[in-house]
């Protein structure tokens, strides 16, 4: 009995710091449509912050006086980034702003790097509160017991903000339909930064606040991450009291998985979140999403066309200077050239599901990664010759997408693209766990083209006909009917199916289609290395493409090939000095204000105003 | 208009990469070195500082061959295929003779296979895994640190002399943990077949949910307690087994626990009476190894960590590889890696010609509590060498090549 109340216990204090890091992201995400993924960050930041300001401030209070100082520092760090960068792209397409706040993700590393050091900080413990409390004759931490009831504290406070003062009022209004309340004369912008502001203050707060229990590293941004929009997700976007439910929810379950099932620690949640997404589609407590409630931001969409005979001359040339490219006599130029054009065919086959299919996927990599595998898998175990293994990694990566659409596609918009992000990392777990097959994360190697394929430049040719090919697929598929269907089930359900469309069909052949296409770039991918780790399948891979598609230009045809070829040759670049992520971030960030359509589509409106481009036609 | 765009890129591409194919002066021998600069930056600064410093030593009495050792130093961020990018582009356009480096498994895994399948030498310095010179083992790769193997087997020994019986572990979740529990479990049911494992905890690495990891293993009830968590991951677990008793009356060994990268940050919370691997650098008395920290001191105005050692030593076999083969031709300096032998601060050691392993050791001691911090008491250096697997077994492990 004394263990199950302290176990318990450990579960109820844990879910503090999630609550309050999660509490903050669902506030924004409910107010401003914004999917923070800097979030972890400000948590980070509240730590560090915490960390340094207890260090000059003596005693009890000044520990606790210390967590406030972190929270609202890390407060108005958040009002800093909102005012400066985000408030500058709002009317920039949907989810447009993952982009600005990953670029934030990666100043903020290597600037706590430059003034915390790369050393982790142990917590200092809270005055008053080092020992334990026997309950029941087990311990318990008189810590722990102070999170327990700081928790519930903090969600009546909110409770009460959010439901009995007007500025509550007016966020619940903002939730609602944000629209109408401009329309209302209520100043959004100053709402938004003060939405901003709360939800970066707690997570600051929860960041200083679990300092007792751990301390500050630079790898704790990420690492909360995940856990946090599965809070977020479980609870209903949103929902406050939702993201209290599921923190405490995956908390306790943790600490029993835990116990009775000790390799359960990666993936558990995730099931976790599946599930509770399969049978309540928008979370526990969040509500359904009215269609077209966040629709058109921004202009609206040309429609895409064929490539006109100069639009094919141009790419018939740009062909042609790839083809020439060996002549430099430079390997390295070609290894890296194949490295675009791996990732190019992967960005191009997340635009396809995310723009034309507007299936918004957080998982792309499991099938990048599941098509890599299949194919390590296929020469490690029976000896497949490459070409046959360059096959099946597309129809094998295709299936696994038939299978995770088919849970999939039950769900729309944010929740659609969280369930990818729980399936994605289900298959990153198997593979990880599953080191008698999988090699676990020591991955599979010595995964090298057939002889005649092994020279860099035939490699690079073999890539070239292979990904070129991928891409024009897509392209010709979009402008298939079947393309037209994909469009029609985006742009609008009812009507689509008023005219005899399938849309759920539609919508799964779409996500099997671009699934493969990842797939074969997963193939090529593992050939080109000769090895593949889980590093593939990670969430990290996943937003790398989200970044490529958004950065290029979501709208247009060819964004996702600019976004991937530019961020992989400037990244390329950066790296070899020594604050590459400072500078890579910021450069991000520069073009988020600058290019709110991304590349692409900033330059056509560009080229539009001053009158170029229209003798072409709109959308090549 | 887009395809301007595109075009742009593909000549920005161009620019890029000519800029890189910059051709490469004679009078150095460049080295080619790579490391997680920036995800795990605790680990491998102090590396990076190893590094320049044996450089610069190595310089300043003449270099090798009468050349200047040039480092092409890289960020491998922690990602295999950017590693093995990396290290083409370091072949290529640099004009580099070997390669070394790297801190995770996985990367150096990437690029021991890449050195088989192209033909070039990679010195792997701080990656742990037993594969990389075993069951994926090559002719052009060689390891420098003890493998994880080699740490457990010298902890088991120390676990024999405890008489426990009944033993809980707790491990990161990946590979090096498995490996590190599947390698202490092996040499200690050889050393006494009575022992019992009863409990096994694995949580994800850096994600530790520390009070549920205790409260598992206290109900678990054993007599001793095999941890390999690391880094944010062990103070945690330091700190919530402290708090709730799970360390009292119980052995603990700790694998790496003792080096300074992860017992220095628990400060006056280190946990007293663990039986870990580590490295008292304070402490050894030997005049070449005081003479490194002395140098390193100077230099860098900070102590060393074990990766400043590891740094170190690495370039010291570097240097005296191409002095033995004198030329840098590769085949010649796995010739010449092949039971090389040489004097580091930390004693002498030989990369051995069946393995490609090197006799590195590490030094076994108890944690103790000195103003205020964690330091390593009744400390022993167990020389690598002893901890190697019989040469029939290593012929059993390895692919013929």
């Amino acid at each position: 009995m004394g263990v199950l109340v302290a176990e318990l216990l450990a579960g109820l204090a844990n879910a503090a710091a999630l609550f309050l890091v999660a509490s903050g992201l669902s506030l924004i995400f409910g107010v401003t449509r914004i999917v923070n993924f800097a979030h972890g960050s400000f948590y980070m930041l509240g730590a560090f912050i915490g960390y340094s300001a207890m260090q000059v401030l003596p005693g009890a209070i000044g520990f606790w006086a210390a967590t406030l100082v972190a929270a609202v520092a890390v407060g108005l760090i958040g009002v800093i980034v909102e005012f400066l960068v985000l408030r500058q792209v709002y009317k920039a397409p949907e989810l447009f702003q993952l982009v600005a706040t990953f670029g934030v993700i990666l100043v903020i590393q290597d600037l706590a790097l430059l003034v915390w050091g790369p050393e982790d900080l142990l917590g200092p413990r809270a005055p008053g509160l080092k020992g334990v409390v026997h309950i029941l004759g087990e311990p318990v931490p008189s810590y722990d017991l102070a999170l327990i009831g700081i928790t519930p504290f903090v969600l009546l406070v909110l409770w009460y903000l959010i439901s009995r003062t007007r500025v509550g009022i007016l966020v619940r209004a903002a939730t609602q339909d944000r629209e109408m309340v401009g329309a209302l004369g209520v100043n959004q912008a100053w709402l938004f930064t003060g939405v901003f502001f709360l939800g970066s203050l707690l997570a600051g707060l929860g960041g200083a606040l679990q300092l007792p229990k751990g301390g500050a590293d630079l790898l704790m941004d990420f690492n909360i991450l995940a856990s946090v929009f599965v809070v977020v997700v479980i609870g209903g976007m949103g929902s406050i009291p939702g993201a209290f439910i599921a923190a405490v929810l995956i908390s306790v379950l943790n600490v029993f998985g835990v116990k009775f099932i000790p390799q359960s620690t990666l993936v558990l949640m995730f099931i976790v979140m599946a599930v509770v997404l399969l049978i309540r589609p928008y979370g526990l407590l969040g509500r359904e999403e009215a269609p077209g409630e966040h629709g058109q931001v921004g202009d609206p969409e040309q429609p895409i066309s064929p490539l006109q005979s100069t639009g094919k001359l141009v790419v018939a040339g740009i062909l042609v200077v790839l083809a020439l490219f060996p002549i430099f006599d430079s390997p390295f130029l070609l290894v890296l050239m194949t490295d675009v054009i791996i990732v190019s065919l992967f960005a191009v086959s997340l635009h396809f599901m995310l723009s034309l299919g507007g299936l918004v996927s957080f998982g792309h990599a499991a099938f990048f990664g599941g098509g890599a595998y299949a194919a390590a898998l296929l020469v490690h175990y029976v000896d497949t010759p490459m070409s046959l293994a360059l096959l099946m990694a597309p129809l094998l990566a295709g299936f696994l997408a038939l299978i995770i659409g088919w849970f999939c596609i039950r769900l729309t918009g944010v929740y659609f693209a969280m369930l990818t992000l729980a399936f994605a990392q289900l298959v990153w777990s198997v593979v990880f766990q599953w080191g008698e097959v999988t090699g676990g994360d020591d991955g599979i190697v010595n995964i090298w083209p057939a002889a005649w394929a092994s020279s860099t430049t035939v490699y690079y040719y073999l890539t070239l006909v292979i990904g070129v090919g991928g891409i024009i697929l897509m392209r010709h598929v979009a402008h298939s009917p079947f393309g037209y269907s994909v469009r029609a089930s985006r742009d609008s359900i009812l009507r689509a199916e008023a005219t005899g469309i399938n849309t759920k069909r539609i919508q799964w052949v779409t996500i099997a289609f671009a699934g493969a296409m990842a797939g074969l770039a997963g193939g090529l991918f593992v050939f080109s290395k000769g090895s593949v780790f889980p590093t593939e399948l990670e969430i990290a891979k996943s937003f790398d493409a989200l970044i490529m598609v958004f950065l290029g230009g979501v709208k247009t045809l060819s964004g996702p090939i600019v976004g991937a070829s530019s961020l992989t040759i400037v990244q390329d670049f950066l790296s070899r000095f020594e604050y590459w992520r400072l500078a890579l971030g910021l450069l991000i960030i520069l073009i988020v204000i600058l290019a709110p359509e991304g590349l692409v589509g900033s330059a056509r409106k560009l080229g539009n105003r001053i009158g170029l481009g229209r003798s072409e036609g709109p959308g090549t | 208009m887009k395809l301007k765009t595109v075009l742009a890129t593909v000549l920005a591409a161009t620019t890029f990469a000519a800029s890189a194919t910059f051709s490469f002066a004679e009078d150095t021998i460049k080295i080619g070195d790579m490391n997680s600069y920036k995800r795990l930056p605790a680990f491998t600064i102090p590396y990076k500082n190893g590094v320049d410093l044996a450089v610069e030593e190595i310089n300043a009495s003449g270099g090798v061959l009468g050349k200047q050792i040039e480092i092409v130093s890289r960020d491998d961020q922690g990602k295999p295929g950017e590693a093995v990018k990396i290290a083409e582009e370091m072949f290529t356009s640099d004009g580099v003779v070997m390669i070394s480096g790297s801190l995770f498994s996985h990367v150096g895994l990437a690029l021991s296979s890449y050195a088989g399948q192209k033909k070039r030498l990679y010195l792997a310095a701080e990656p742990l895994a037993d594969a990389l010179v075993w069951q994926k083992g090559n002719r052009y790769t060689f390891r420098l640190r003890p493998s994880t193997n080699m740490q457990a087997a010298m902890l088991a020994e120390q676990a024999v002399k405890t008489g426990a019986k009944k033993w809980a572990t707790i491990a990161p979740n990946y590979a090096y943990g498995k490996d590190a529990v599947a390698a202490f479990k092996s040499e200690l049911t050889k050393l006494d077949p009575e022992v019992e494992f009863i409990a096994e905890q694995w949580p994800g690495l850096f994600k530790i949910d520390a009070a549920a990891e205790v409260q598992a293993l206290k109900a678990a009830e054993p007599d001793a307690i095999f941890n390999v968590t690391f880094g944010g991951d062990l103070a945690k677990f330091v700190r919530e087994g402290t708090l709730r008793g799970l360390f009292e009356d119980r052995t603990v060994l700790g694998l790496l626990t003792g080096e300074p990268e992860y017992l220095d940050p628990l400060k006056d919370e280190a946990p007293v009476g663990w039986i870990v691997t580590g490295y008292p650098w304070y402490a050894i008395e030997d005049p070449a190894h005081k003479k490194f920290v002395a140098a390193y001191e100077a230099k860098w105005d900070d102590y060393p960590r074990v990766g400043s050692l590891v740094g170190y030593t690495t370039m010291l076999s570097i240097a005296e590889a191409i002095k033995k083969a004198g030329s840098t031709d590769t085949e010649e300096l796995v010739e010449a890696f092949k039971g090389l032998e040489l004097d580091t601060p930390a004693g002498p050691i030989t990369y051995r010609s069946q393995d490609h392993q090197s006799t590195l050791g590490a030094y076994v001691g108890t944690i103790s509590l000195d103003e205020g911090k964690g330091v390593m008491v009744d400390w022993s250096y167990k020389d690598g060498a002893n901890y190697q697997p019989t040469d029939e077994e290593v012929k059993k492990l390895r692919p013929a090549e």
